[in-house]
């Protein structure tokens, strides 16, 4: 009588059980390298419809942050300039080039620009600008070195635990209030430390982990 | 069979990977947001279409005669509310068009520091930080920018200086909705501050601190 299963398959088992091990260890290591917003968010660099450089206006020009995005230290919400600011320059600078089209228009007609927001946190995320700013956490943190791209782009996650990783440990991140919008200050470990745990003593800085400071 | 599946799925990762690159790869398409659960509520945000207006702006202008929320200015004893007609919030002599000669606030050491830092941010890249005209702007093609030590701005009164900076002057634009109306007078103090330091002549300098002046001792105030 001949076998009814042949002998092969008695490596059919461990056959299947190293494939089944094979699927599911690069199937993991696909989703949580894939379908986190580390890959699904860092690098987004929309097309925006004037060619706005940050590199060459607060780059090179060098200027402010607060120029443009008067509000950042006053409001929760970091404006995006009305085209009269722009028009400040530019009514002298490049003045009829053809790229400020939509900044001229927007000015004579009170039509807005429509710039493609970037960053963005879920809407029952209570973001604050000002809060932040004003306590020494400069835009670099959340933003990267936004003064050398000429396009800007997502640099950092914004998941939750971006922000409570800093929440747990502001002294790491906090420095001086006049640095602030100086992102291209390089600040040395041990200098950060000490640096930050004054400031957070000084200004009695808080952890600020409960639910309640984020989500209402 | 065991190898060919494992060839077919190793050529499975590879293509996925070829496909969506690596962690931090630029993308011009925005984020999927995969369980989007109450992520966008139908809730007012600045800066953003809304329907409900004719002009779909959820951001409205002011509308005309109409004055937003916010409290007071102490002046001193005195309250200064935005709507009064007070040298305060126009820089003219109440119930006249005559600009006022002096700031209506107190200079302090604190308010002359705030002027520099916001000198720094709105006016140093067309004036310059010495207040000469030749800021930045004026390498890349800013060809008229006024000089702040022109004899005929060092002789125009604070209010006119702080009228200028809320509503503009020719190819100045206006910087009234950028600027509070305390920094404004700020920017005006340090501006007089500025003005100052280039008219002044080394007998102004206290006389122990003269010496310590490098190659002054002889030559003239301006250069
Ligand atoms: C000359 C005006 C100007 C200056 C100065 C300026 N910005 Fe901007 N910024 C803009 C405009 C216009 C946009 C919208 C277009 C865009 O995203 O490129 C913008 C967009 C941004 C965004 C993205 C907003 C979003 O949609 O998520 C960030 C972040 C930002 N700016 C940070 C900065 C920082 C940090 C500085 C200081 C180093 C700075 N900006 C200086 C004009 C300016
Ligand atoms: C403080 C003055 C100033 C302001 C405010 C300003 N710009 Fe500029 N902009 C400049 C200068 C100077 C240049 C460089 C011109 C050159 O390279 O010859 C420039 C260049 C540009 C260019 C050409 C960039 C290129 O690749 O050559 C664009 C587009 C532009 N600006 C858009 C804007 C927009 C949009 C705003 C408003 C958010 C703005 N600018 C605000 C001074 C300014
Ligand atoms: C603690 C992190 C953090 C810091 C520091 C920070 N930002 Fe932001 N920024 C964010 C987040 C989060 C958003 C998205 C907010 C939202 O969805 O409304 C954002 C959005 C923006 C926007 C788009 C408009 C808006 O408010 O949604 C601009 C412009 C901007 N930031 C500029 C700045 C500038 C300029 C600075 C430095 C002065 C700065 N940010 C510092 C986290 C930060
Ligand atoms: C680089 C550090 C850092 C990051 C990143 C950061 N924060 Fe903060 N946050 C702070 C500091 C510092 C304070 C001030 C704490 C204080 O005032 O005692 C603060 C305060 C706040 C407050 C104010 C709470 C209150 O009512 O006083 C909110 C809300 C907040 N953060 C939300 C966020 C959110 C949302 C994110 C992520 C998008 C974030 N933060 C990321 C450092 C950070
Ligand atoms: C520092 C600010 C901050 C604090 C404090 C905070 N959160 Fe969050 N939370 C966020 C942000 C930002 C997001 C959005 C994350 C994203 O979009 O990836 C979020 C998202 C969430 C979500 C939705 C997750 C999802 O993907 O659907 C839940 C649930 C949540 N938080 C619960 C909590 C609870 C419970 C606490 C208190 C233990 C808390 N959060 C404290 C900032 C915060
Ligand atoms: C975008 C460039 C720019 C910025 C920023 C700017 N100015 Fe001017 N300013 C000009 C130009 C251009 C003129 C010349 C106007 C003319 O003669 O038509 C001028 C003229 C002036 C004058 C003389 C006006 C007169 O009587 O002729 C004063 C005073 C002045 N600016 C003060 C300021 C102050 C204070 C600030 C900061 C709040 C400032 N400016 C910011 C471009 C600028």
């Amino acid at each position: 009588m001949s076998d009814i299963f042949p002998k092969w398959t008695n490596r059919l088992p461990l056959k299947i059980a190293i494939g089944a091990l094979v699927v599911a260890g690069t199937l993991t290591a696909g989703i949580t390298y894939y379908l986190t917003p580390a890959y699904g968010r860092v690098g987004y660099q929309p097309i925006q419809p004037v060619p706005f450089s940050h590199e060459i206006h607060a780059g090179q020009l060098g200027i402010d942050c607060r120029y443009c995005h008067d509000a950042v230290e006053k409001s929760w919400f970091s404006n995006i300039p009305s085209a009269t600011t722009c028009l400040n320059c530019h009514n002298q600078v490049l003045k009829d080039d053809s790229r400020l089209e939509l900044i001229r228009d927007s000015a004579k007609t009170g039509k807005p620009v429509p710039w493609v927001q970037i960053h963005k946190v879920p809407d029952y995320v209570y973001f604050n600008h000002a809060v932040h700013v004003n306590r020494g956490v400069s835009c670099v943190e959340c933003h990267g070195k936004v003064n050398h791209m000429d396009e800007v782009r997502q640099e950092k996650s914004f998941t939750m635990s971006f922000c409570l990783d800093c929440h747990r440990d502001p002294a790491q991140h906090i420095r001086h209030p006049k640095d602030v919008y100086n992102l291209d200050l390089e600040i040395s470990p041990e200098e950060q430390k000490k640096m930050g745990t004054k400031f957070v003593h000084d200004w009695n800085v808080q952890s600020l982990q409960n639910c309640s400071a984020c989500h209402r | 069979m065991m190898r060919y599946f494992l060839l077919f799925w190793l050529l499975l990762c590879v293509t996925v990977v070829a496909i969506a690159g690596f962690r931090g790869s630029t993308s011009r398409k925005p984020p999927i947001e995969i369980f989007p659960d109450m992520d966008r509520q139908p809730k007012l945000r600045p800066q953003t279409t809304f329907d409900f207006f004719p002009d779909n702006r959820s951001s409205r202008a002011q509308v005309p005669g109409t004055i937003a929320y916010t409290k007071g200015t102490k002046l001193g004893e005195q309250e200064v509310y935005p709507f009064q007609d007070h040298p305060f919030n126009t820089g003219r002599q109440a119930g006249s068009t005559n600009y006022v000669e002096t700031l209506p606030v107190a200079v302090t050491e604190q308010l002359m520091a705030r002027g520099q830092e916001r000198y720094a941010i709105t006016c140093l890249p067309c004036h310059g930080a010495s207040g000469d005209g030749k800021g930045i702007t004026t390498k890349f093609g800013m060809t008229i920018v006024a000089n702040l030590h022109d004899q005929r701005i060092v002789r125009q009164t604070d209010g006119e200086l702080f009228d200028i900076i809320t509503h503009g002057k020719g190819l100045m634009g206006s910087y009234g909705d950028k600027i509070d109306v305390n920094d404004r007078w700020a920017i005006v103090s340090y501006v007089r501050a500025l003005q100052l330091a280039r008219l002044g002549a080394p007998e102004d300098v206290p006389a122990d601190l003269r010496a310590k002046l490098p190659g002054l001792s002889a030559a003239p105030a301006q250069k």
